[in-house]
C-alpha cells in the first residue's frame, strides 16, 4: 500500500488524540451543564489554575511570593522542598474542592433561580477572577509539568506497525495515556451517576429542582459536589495539557477549542463531548493535510468553528444533544 | 413522653387513632400584601387520614407547603411530634420523615420509574461519600438491600411492568401512581398529598383511593390530603379541615363538615336569609 495511505492514517491517529485533549475539557462543561443549566465559561480557567497550583505545590513554590516580596522587602520562592507527584495531585483534588465550595457559597447562593445569561456572566467573572488568582499566586512564567506520565514517541508501536505495514507510525506515549485517562474518566462518571446515591440525586437534581428538594436533596450540597467533580475533571485536563505543552495562559483558550466539539456532541451528554472531540480533533488534522495545502494551510485554527456553525445551521442539538420542542 | 400528649378516638370503621402527630398554630402565611393564609390552627393525629378540603384558591396547597417546608409562614408554629419545629428546608422536612406529591406531578422525567423510586430512598441511606464514590464495602450491599425495599413498593402499586419505563412516556394516571410510590419509599411518617386524583378517571380515582387506604392501613402511615372530588374526600378521610379565602370555615368529621353551613355556603355561594 502506498505511503500516503499510512500517512493519512497517521495523521487521522494523531487527530483522534488530540481530540481526547477537547474532550477532557468539553466533558467538564457538560457536567455542570447538565446538571444546572450553567455554561460555565470558567471551566478552561479551572483546567489552567488546576495545573499551575499543581506544579507550584509540587516544586514547593510560596503561593503569592511576589506580594510578600514586594510587601516586606523579602526575597522568598521556594519553600525548599519537592513534593512527590501523587500527593500534589491530591492536594491539588483538595483544592479544587475548596474552590467548589467557595463558588457556591459566595456566587452561586445569590443567583438562585436567576436567568440563565446571569450565571453565565458571573462565570466569566469567575473565570478573569481566576486566571488574575493564578497569576498573583503562582507568577505568570511559563512552567513545566512532569508527574511522570511518559513522553515522547513510542518506540513499540513505531516497530510493530512498521513490522506490520513496513510503515512506522509515530503516536506520542503521552497521548495514549490522555486517551486511557479519558475512558476510563467517563466509565467512572457514567458508573457513580447511574448505580450510586449520589450519582442518582444528580440526575435528580439536573432533572427538577422541587421533586429533588421534596425527597430530601440538598440542592447546596449537590452544587459543591458538581463543581467539585467538575474541578476534579479540570485538573484531569490540566495535567494532561500542562504535560503536552507546558503551563502557560494560554491553556485557559483551550476551552474556546470545547465551544465547538460541545456544539457538535450536544451540550447534554457525557458521549457527545466525547465523540465531539474525536471528530473536531480527527477533522482538523484530516482537512489540514488533505485541504490545507491547497489553500495556504493554517487550516487548524478555524475548522472546528466552521464545522459548529455547519451544525448550528442544520442540527442546533448536536450529535447528541435533547431536542427541544416547545409544546404551545 | 412527649409533651402533648392527647386522647385519641376510635374511628367508624374501628380503627385506633393515636395522639397529634403534627400540630399547626395560628399559621399566617403573605405574598406581599396578598394573605394567602390566615391564622389558621388544627392537627393532624397519628394514623388518621386528614383532608384539607376548601374552593379553588382557599390556600389548601399553600398550607401543605407550609407543613412540607417550601413556604415560611410569616406567623404562627408548627409543631411536629412534640417539638417546636425551626424555619426548615424543605430537603430537612424530608429528612424528618414527611414526603410529599405535587399537584402538578415533580417527577424526574429522564430518569425510569426504578430510578425515580430509588431517589425516595436517598433519606434513608447512609453510606458516605466516598465509600460511594469508590463504591466500596457499605455502599453495595446498602444498595441491595434499598432496591428490596423498592420492590416491595413496586409490588404494592401495581406498576411491575413499567420498572423500567422513562417516566417521561408514561400516562398521567400512572405519572401520579409512581409520584405516591417515590413518597413511599422514604418511609415516611407522615404522607402529604396534594390532590392525588386531580385529572383522572373514576377507574383511576378508585385505583388511587383504594392505596390510598392500604397505605395507611398496611403500613399505618398517617396521610394528609388535598382533594376536590368531594365524594372521594367524605369516603376516605376521617376529619377534614374546610378552607376558604384563606380562612379556617370549619373542622371535624366528614358528617359534620357536610352539615356545617358556612361550608355550604362557601361550596354553593348562597346567601342564606331564612
Amino acid at each position: 500500500m502506498p505511503d500516503t495511505f499510512f500517512y493519512a492514517a497517521e495523521v487521522m491517529l494523531n487527530g483522534l488524540m488530540a481530540g481526547v485533549m477537547y474532550s477532557l475539557v468539553a466533558l467538564g462543561f457538560v457536567l455542570i451543564f447538565k446538571a444546572s443549566g450553567i455554561f460555565n465559561y470558567a471551566q478552561g480557567v479551572l483546567a489552567l489554575f488546576a495545573a499551575l497550583t499543581l506544579v507550584g505545590l509540587q516544586e514547593g513554590q510560596i503561593p503569592f511570593a511576589h506580594i510578600i516580596n514586594a510587601i516586606f522587602g523579602t526575597d522568598l520562592h521556594h519553600f525548599g522542598w519537592t513534593l512527590p507527584a501523587v500527593v500534589a495531585i491530591a492536594l491539588t483534588a483538595l483544592v479544587m474542592v475548596g474552590i467548589a465550595i467557595v463558588i457556591e457559597r459566595y456566587i452561586l447562593k445569590h443567583l438562585v433561580n436567576q436567568e440563565p445569561i446571569i450565571l453565565f456572566m458571573a462565570t466569566i467573572g469567575l473565570a478573569y477572577f481566576l486566571e488574575g488568582l493564578g497569576d498573583v499566586m503562582w507568577g505568570s512564567d511559563i512552567k513545566k509539568l512532569d508527574v511522570g506520565l511518559p513522553q515522547g514517541i513510542s518506540d513499540t508501536i513505531e516497530e510493530v506497525t512498521y513490522n506490520w505495514f513496513g510503515y512506522g507510525f509515530f503516536i506520542d506515549k503521552l497521548d495514549i495515556v490522555a486517551a486511557l485517562v479519558a475512558a476510563a474518566l467517563v466509565i467512572a462518571l457514567t458508573l457513580f451517576s447511574q448505580y450510586t446515591k449520589y450519582g442518582r440525586a444528580l440526575r435528580a437534581v439536573a432533572d427538577d429542582h422541587q421533586a429533588a428538594l421534596s425527597v430530601g436533596i440538598s440542592l447546596r450540597f449537590i452544587w459543591v459536589l458538581v463543581w467539585s467533580i467538575a474541578g476534579f475533571v479540570a485538573l484531569v485536563a490540566g495535567i494532561m495539557w500542562g504535560s503536552k505543552s507546558g503551563v502557560q495562559f494560554s491553556l485557559s483558550l483551550i476551552a474556546l477549542k470545547a465551544l465547538p466539539v460541545l456544539m457538535l456532541g450536544g451540550f447534554t451528554s457525557i458521549p457527545g463531548a466525547i465523540v465531539g472531540g474525536l471528530i473536531i480533533g480527527m477533522g482538523e488534522k484530516l482537512f489540514e493535510f488533505a485541504i490545507g495545502p491547497m489553500i495556504g494551510g493554517a487550516t487548524e485554527n478555524w475548522f472546528a468553528y466552521v464545522l459548529a456553525l455547519l451544525f448550528l445551521v442544520f442540527r442546533p442539538q448536536g450529535l447528541f444533544g435533547e431536542k427541544i420542542i416547545e409544546r404551545v | 413522653m412527649t409533651v402533648q400528649v392527647t386522647e385519641g378516638y376510635t374511628t367508624a370503621d374501628g380503627r385506633q387513632i393515636g395522639g397529634v402527630m403534627m400540630e399547626m398554630k395560628n399559621i399566617t402565611l403573605r405574598f406581599g400584601g396578598v394573605a394567602a393564609i390566615t391564622n389558621i390552627s388544627f392537627d393532624i393525629r397519628e394514623g388518621e387520614i386528614r383532608a384539607i378540603i376548601g374552593p379553588n384558591g382557599a390556600g389548601k396547597s399553600s398550607m401543605l407547603n407550609v407543613i412540607s417546608g417550601f413556604y415560611v409562614p410569616q406567623e404562627g408554629e408548627v409543631w411536629f411530634r412534640g417539638a417546636k419545629r425551626p424555619p426548615m428546608k424543605p430537603y430537612q422536612v424530608a429528612t424528618q420523615g414527611i414526603a410529599r406529591t405535587f399537584q402538578n406531578i415533580a417527577l424526574f422525567e429522564g430518569m425510569s420509574v426504578l430510578d425515580n423510586i430509588m431517589t425516595g430512598r436517598l433519606t434513608q441511606m447512609k453510606s458516605s461519600l466516598l465509600s460511594q464514590a469508590v463504591w466500596w464495602g457499605r455502599a453495595q450491599a446498602e444498595e441491595t438491600a434499598h432496591r428490596e425495599k423498592v420492590e416491595k413498593i413496586i409490588d404494592f402499586l401495581e406498576i411491575q411492568h413499567i420498572r423500567k419505563t422513562p417516566v417521561g412516556r408514561l400516562p398521567y394516571g400512572l405519572k401520579k401512581r409512581v409520584e405516591l410510590a417515590r413518597a413511599l419509599a422514604a418511609e415516611p411518617k407522615l404522607l402529604l398529598l396534594d390532590e392525588p386524583m386531580a385529572g383522572m378517571n373514576v377507574e383511576e380515582k378508585e385505583d388511587m383511593s383504594r392505596f390510598i387506604l392500604d397505605v395507611n392501613d398496611e403500613f399505618g402511615t398517617t396521610i394528609a390530603l388535598i382533594e376536590h372530588d368531594m365524594g372521594v374526600v367524605m369516603d376516605l378521610s376521617d376529619r377534614v379541615v374546610v378552607m376558604d379565602y384563606g380562612k379556617k370555615i370549619g373542622d371535624g368529621t366528614p358528617d359534620e363538615v357536610r352539615n356545617n353551613q358556612a361550608v355550604i355556603d362557601a361550596y354553593l355561594g348562597v346567601s342564606h336569609d331564612e
